[in-house]
């Protein structure tokens, strides 16, 4: 099975989970999220620096989930959407209730929430979600 | 140019089969493809086959374990994998190596038993052709991604969901003549709309199902065909495969899907062929929604017509897409069935000739894989 509860995997995403850290390649201008090593467009030739992003952005599509893999059964129906940030990046991630008034375009910003809970023993993941402005 | 064929094509029935293990219906589908071939067997002289993931029945190395079980040791195999791609990889990986020189007669093969693994266990299984750390974290599932460009793509160009239920309508409606396929009954565009919401705006009737099955084919050098006196043989007219982004947040755009634009263009340049000339395609309707973006991205229509193009029932009069009843009827199983496409394609040629397309998508799109085969390479 893909390993939700691995101590390792969460702690060395957690930078970027807790904290929107992606990272921009200053040759070409592109910025990051989730970050790259290497800019695809500039290869080797690129310059790649740590950025902090913002966490607002507007909602590019979206999908309220019904039938959850392991370890979301408890959470669902639940909303997922593809965020555009303002700096430019898609980013994949959860969109917090109330959702009912959901369409693409939506300005959201980046919140600190609970993300998955590993059974009673296992570890709590946290990390971003966005929630709809207004 | 050297020219090779599929000689020999072989199946199992698809469907909930918990009653066989993935090495007897791997067995299977490699015999019925040899008797299909009129081969002895021992001419085989490799083994490639497809097979997503171990994660389904614990087994790995399944390539090894296929030749084991049906006396072909000690023939040299390799297991595919490129998610749901992984057979039509193996496919293609079998006609670079007749076209080396290396080889005459290679078994392509693909084989996936899904139901041995239970409830949400599966859709974590599928969800690792996703991107795991940036996608699958969240909780998004596949039909979740699907739906995140079905969204988009009703966003972008007024796309129905009554548009994407006709996909599932026309495919159901297609398999109730073949015998292999899990679902031989008709349905209608209210029972898809009616059905259980699975990712909105996807419905369960949107979905294609968890499939237990397997398929084999020989394929044969033109020397090879010559001398074992092949009557019917099938030819690779073109082949293509490319690659993109892992993650649909990567994408310029969500309603394309660029690996399939690249794989069929390597495929109508190498075969001379324009997507007029196709009478026959077997395209990844894993949900509605893809069989709308492969009939754009394969050239059959508009990039934003495809729903129109299904509604006008183009997909019928057109060309004829799908006309075995799709992943959606016959059934997922996803490491086998780039393969079955393959067969269908051949069954198509030997009944009625002319010249078929499968197109064969590996996750949300990060892999396609677009093979065209005819009746005759000199045309
Ligand atoms: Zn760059």
């Amino acid at each position: 099975m893909p390993n939700k509860s691995s101590i390792p995997l969460s702690w060395r995403l957690n930078k970027s989970i807790y904290r929107l850290v992606g990272n921009k390649c200053k040759r070409c201008g592109t910025f990051f999220f989730p970050s790259r090593d290497i800019c695809p467009k500039c290869r080797r030739k690129g310059d790649i620096e740590e950025v902090v992003f913002s966490g607002e952005g507007e909602v590019y599509s979206y999908t309220m989930i019904n039938v959850a893999p392991k370890g979301f059964e408890q959470q669902t129906p639940y909303l997922i959407g593809i965020i555009k940030l303002k700096e430019g990046p898609l980013i994949t991630g959860q969109i917090v209730r109330p959702n009912n008034n959901i369409e693409i375009g939506k300005k959201v910003y980046a919140v600190f929430r609970k993300l998955t809970e590993d059974s009673k023993s296992g570890i709590i993941k946290y990390g971003f979600k966005f929630k709809i402005k207004d | 140019m050297k020219h090779v064929a599929v000689i020999g094509v072989g199946q199992t029935k698809f469907g909930e089969l918990w009653e066989r293990s993935l090495r007897s219906i791997s067995l299977e589908a490699g015999i019925r493809a040899i008797e299909d071939a009129g081969i002895e067997g021992r001419e085989i002289q490799a083994l490639y086959i497809g097979n997503m993931s171990g994660m389904f029945t614990g087994q790995e190395h399944l390539s090894a374990l296929a030749a084991d079980m049906s006396g072909l040791n000690p023939i040299p195999t390799v297991r595919c994998e490129v998610a749901c791609a992984s057979a039509a990889a193996a496919f293609r990986q079998a006609y670079l190596s007749l076209l080396s020189g290396q080889y005459d007669i290679i078994m392509a093969a693909g084989a996936e038993k899904m139901t041995d693994l239970m409830g949400s266990g599966v859709l974590t299984t599928l969800m690792g052709a996703g991107d795991q750390e940036w996608e699958g974290s969240f909780g998004v599932t596949f039909a979740g991604l699907y739906a995140l460009m079905a969204r988009r793509h009703m966003h972008e160009y007024g796309t129905t969901q009554e548009q994407m239920a006709l996909v599932s309508v026309n495919n159901h409606k297609n398999a109730v003549n073949n015998e292999y396929a899990q679902f031989r009954f008709p349905i209608s565009v209210d029972d898809v709309l009616n059905s259980p919401i699975i990712a909105s705006p996807l419905h369960l009737l949107d979905c294609s199902p968890i499939t237990d099955g397997a398929a084999a084919v020989i394929m044969a050098t033109e020397d090879a065909v010559k001398k074992l006196k092949i009557e019917n043989p099938v030819w690779i007219l073109g082949s293509g495969q490319a690659s993109g982004q892992l993650a649909l947040h990567d994408r310029e755009s969500l309603t394309k899907i660029d690996s399939t634009i690249v794989a069929a263009k390597q495929a109508y340049e190498q075969s001379n062929l324009k997507p007029d000339d196709i009478n026959y395609a077997e395209v990844h309707d894993c949900f509605s929604i893809n069989e709308i973006l492969a009939i754009e991205d394969l050239g059959f229509c508009k990039k934003g017509e495809g729903g129109k193009f299904v509604e006008d029932d183009k997909i019928n009069t057109e060309i004829k897409i799908n006309s075995t009843g799709g992943l959606k009827a016959i059934g997922h199983p996803v490491g086998a069935t780039g393969i079955r496409q393959i067969i269908d394609i051949v069954r198509n040629i030997r009944d009625r000739g002319g010249i078929g397309l499968a197109q064969n998508i590996g996750g949300s799109g990060a892999t396609c894989v677009v093979n065209i085969l005819g009746d005759n390479y000199a045309k």
